[in-house]
């Protein structure tokens, strides 16, 4: 399902341990405009429940999770 | 409740004009304590919640400039201290926590910890609370009992009381005494 969705922007969060994927994460959506899409890489075991949270919050959609080659991935829709 | 439900629910929370809201009373300052109130504000300031921070006894050296940079782990009464020696697997037994020296010693082991797993310093992540609007309030009667004035505080931090505190509270989804 994955390999359909076309990210505007990536995120690199390897390495590092919350909160900084999420605070990135935070800051990365702002530069986008609502539709476009922000694909995040994250290697913090925590990662997707994380993301899935701050998605049910921020209200901006989470189209997908996949966890590839030991990383966790997530792609998030910018609400408007 | 289904997921889908449960889902649908929190999410028109977002939609609703009340920011949901995060207090935490921070009172301890040594360093381990000085983490998680700041993991927690900066990440509920990330999911657009409003945040504020209490530093309140100890907690306000996590606040005050001329302590922030020298926080230090307690190695005496610590029963989770691993040996400071990987390569020998012997928690340190806690009469040598009086040691002199053990602080310094506790203290470094954690900052290299941090250091490893890039996790930003205490001084970096208080910054960047208040940089994502976290509040930050200095406990008055802190401030007065250990002779800290308004200048040794870290700029953007606010002064308040249990009563003002107390107020911002009460409004709070979510109430922490760290």
């Amino acid at each position: 399902m994955t390999e359909t969705i076309t990210a505007n922007k990536v995120l690199d969060c390897s390495g590092l341990l919350c909160p900084m994927p999420i605070i990135r994460t935070s800051q990365a959506i702002k530069e986008l405009e609502p539709g476009q899409i922000l694909k995040i890489i994250a290697t913090d075991a925590g990662f997707h429940p994380d993301i899935e949270a701050w998605s049910r919050q921020t209200g901006h959609v989470l189209l997908a999770t996949a966890q590839e080659d030991g990383k966790y991935i997530a792609y998030v829709r910018k609400s408007g | 409740m289904s997921e889908e439900s449960t889902r649908a629910a929190v999410t028109s929370d977002a939609s609703q004009t009340r920011r949901r809201r995060l207090a935490i009373v921070a009172s301890k300052g040594t360093l381990d304590m000085a983490y998680p109130p700041l993991i927690l504000g900066s990440t509920a300031a990330a999911m657009g919640w409003e945040a504020g921070i209490f530093f309140t006894f100890y907690g306000l050296d996590i606040i005050n400039k001329r302590k922030w940079h020298r926080l230090k782990v307690a190695p005496l009464a610590n029963p989770a201290m691993p040996s400071p020696i990987n390569a020998v697997p012997i928690s340190v037994p806690n009469i040598v926590g009086v040691l002199p020296g053990m602080t310094e010693v506790a203290t470094a082991m954690m900052k290299n910890w941090m250091e490893r797993a890039q996790m930003p310093s205490v001084q970096e992540l208080v910054q960047m609370c208040l940089d994502m609007g976290v509040k930050l309030y200095a406990c008055t009667t802190t401030m007065g009992v250990m002779g800290v004035s308004e200048a040794d505080l870290v700029e953007g931090v606010s002064c308040l009381g249990a009563a003002g505190f107390l107020d911002f509270a009460a409004e709070a989804d979510v109430n922490l005494f760290i």
